[in-house]
């Protein structure tokens, strides 16, 4: 299950996805927006059926990935509850791992929403009344557990431990980083300084600088800092402001949310 | 005792009911199951040593899931214990036989999944152990666990097959040409791990974690105060009723019926496990064992005989209804009951 605050210019909505399906509910959570069921077989399947993957894009639609590898895009009015099914997305063939829009600026040419799936594929996509697939990057043996999309640099957190970047408008990688240990969970990026965090089951959560120079285009990744979590493998990462100064930090079996910020 | 404990786990009609695609079991019903497994042979334990016993299965097997290096290692663990058991039974070829046989549907079902899926399995089965920190002696002194209940996380000795050690940034130009490399350093001391683990029905697995934890002789101590923090959720979880108690009574009919329970024949009046150092010892952890963390198992008796299995089905039958009944949960909770007065 995963819940995600979706901005839009007029309404903030909370989207919950789970195995049943996806719901969206009032900012103060006071009322169920909607809902949409998943199909879910008669006897259990062999594969399990979830909804996976939040994001908003193009101050209008909320997309929610699905196992079957499908993108359900849902057109959001400014206030109400006639939320529709505008799109289904069918470019991944394995199930949706996460979602992300673009935070900053979009280069030309470069999508503002990129999708991840369990095989490591990732698809660039330019949203609108129809969603246009720009582009698709091949996964190579590893699930993209999460991702994130700034200033057209897609940056990637897989199952193996790397982080990746790839240049959304060329599908080109730019970085290769042996960032953990272990499975990365959560990545997290704060839009006005373009500090990256990822927190993976090494019981790590690295910080890093993402820049990218308009006139070479060189795209680089710098590593900022380090925190060990003890005896902890941790699920969630994020920035709690959007210079990236401060962040929480959740893991297995933690019944605390840790806060980190400056000394 | 343990050939027939083995080969009642391993028998075809068991293993054909858990390969079938199902949902993760309640604690109740995996309980149940292992106390019926458990009284498969001559052997009887007294219910403070059979709650002690589940408490070791229940914390070793949460630790060999968590320190999984990767998600398709828990596979890797699982042939651990096969290989484990295969040396149990060396000698007796038909109970061989059929372990090798479950050994191949393991291979056949589960080799294939990719490391998305198994990450899922693997965090089902997280859940399923969340919050529960019971303190095992031999792992306290092993310092794999601390005394909060916690276990350890190493941060250093070999990444996982397919992992590289941290520390390496590369950078590459719009043409994809390598032109920057740069090192960053962590708390963490890490190595190259020197082969992969064999996935086949033989082979070195490489990874300890499912090894034999008793190959030597060790104290079998479980400590249960200082878990109060897990006990509301625990105790949260025994009162609400499972709406899906029919189908998991289902199940359990179909799993059990399938597991005779011994009784000791003729002049034999079989052997009682205890796993406290004395009967008094035994009898005062049945007295004091926290509310919360009793696992309030009732024996399922009514499966002894063909024709006890056939009232079984008669009054699961008659849970069969058209629409959904307000009162179907309890009605489940009281068949448990029910059974235990067959």
């Amino acid at each position: 299950s995963q819940a995600a605050w979706c901005e839009l210019p007029s309404r903030v909505l909370l989207v919950l996805t789970s195995q049943r399906g996806v719901q969206m509910y009032e900012s103060d959570g006071s009322t169920m927006v909607f809902w949409h069921a998943l199909d879910i077989p008669e006897q259990p399947a062999a594969h399990s059926v979830f909804a996976r993957g939040i994001a908003t894009a193009g101050g209008r639609f909320v997309c929610v990935g699905t196992s079957s590898g499908a993108v359900l895009v849902f057109d959001i009015p400014p206030k109400g509850t006639n939320v529709t099914l505008s799109e289904i997305l069918e470019q991944h063939r394995d199930p949706v791992t996460d979602i992300a829009a673009e935070q900053g600026q979009a280069p030309d040419g470069a999508g503002d929403l990129v999708t991840a799936d369990d095989a490591g594929t990732l698809c660039l996509w330019s949203t609108g009344e129809e969603f246009t697939l720009l582009g698709k990057i091949p996964g190579s043996g590893s699930s993209c557990s999460s991702v994130t999309l700034w200033n057209g640099i897609v940056a990637a957190g897989y199952g193996n431990g790397q982080i990746r970047l790839w240049e959304a408008g060329s599908g080109r990688i730019r970085a290769q980083v042996s960032a953990h240990a272990r499975w990365i969970y959560a990545l997290d990026l704060a839009p006005l300084t373009g500090k990256l965090l990822s927190g993976a089951e090494d019981s790590f959560v690295h910080v890093w600088q993402l820049s990218r120079k308009p006139d070479t285009d060189d795209i680089e990744i710098r590593h900022c800092h380090a925190e060990c979590v003890t005896d902890t493998q941790v699920c969630g990462a994020r920035f709690c402001d959007p210079a990236g100064d401060t962040f929480a930090v959740t893991g297995y079996d933690l019944s605390e949310i840790l806060c980190y910020g400056p000394a | 005792v343990m050939n027939d404990i083995i080969s009642a786990m391993f028998k075809k009609n068991f293993m054909e009911e858990l390969f079938k695609p199902q949902d993760l079991y309640s604690k109740k019903a995996l309980r149940t199951v292992y106390d019926r497994l458990a009284h498969t042979s001559i052997m009887r334990l007294n219910q403070a040593s059979m709650d002690k016993l589940y408490d070791l299965m229940t914390m070793a097997f949460k630790y060999q899931v968590l320190l999984c290096p990767r998600p398709r290692d828990i596979l890797l663990v699982t042939f651990n214990h096969l290989d484990a058991i295969k040396d149990f039974i060396s000698d007796s070829p038909g109970i061989l036989n059929q372990v090798d046989e479950t050994f191949r549907q393991l291979i056949e079902t589960y080799n294939c999944l990719s490391d998305g899926e198994f990450q899922l399995i693997r965090q089902t089965l997280l859940i399923f152990f969340q919050d529960m920190h019971i303190r095992v002696s031999i792992f306290l002194k092993d310092k794999v666990q601390n005394s909060n209940g916690r276990f350890v996380l190493p941060i250093s000795g070999p990444v996982p097959w397919g992992t590289e050690v941290p520390g390496l940034i590369r950078i590459f130009n719009h043409k994809g040409v390598e032109v920057k490399r740069a090192e960053f350093t962590t708390a963490g001391n890490y190595v190259t791990p020197q082969r992969e683990g064999s996935f086949e029905l033989y082979g070195d697995r490489v990874l300890k974690l499912g090894t034999n934890m008793y190959s030597v002789t060790r104290p079998v101590e479980t400590h249960m105060s200082g878990s109060s923090k897990t006990l509301a959720s625990q105790a949260k979880e025994n009162i609400v009723p499972n709406p899906l108690a029919k189908e998991e009574l289902n199940f359990l009919a179909r799993l059990l019926g399938g597991l005779d329970i011994q009784k000791p024949a003729g002049g034999e009046t079989g052997f009682r496990l205890n796993l406290f150092t004395t009967d008094e010892e035994e009898e005062h952890a049945a007295q004091t064992r926290p509310e919360e963390l009793s696992y309030k198992v009732i024996n399922i008796e009514a499966t002894q005989e063909p024709g006890r299995r056939a009232e079984l089905s008669r009054i699961l039958g008659e849970l069969e209804v058209a629409e959904p009944r307000p009162g179907s949960a309890e009605k489940g909770e009281d068949l448990l009951a029910l059974m235990d007065g067959l």
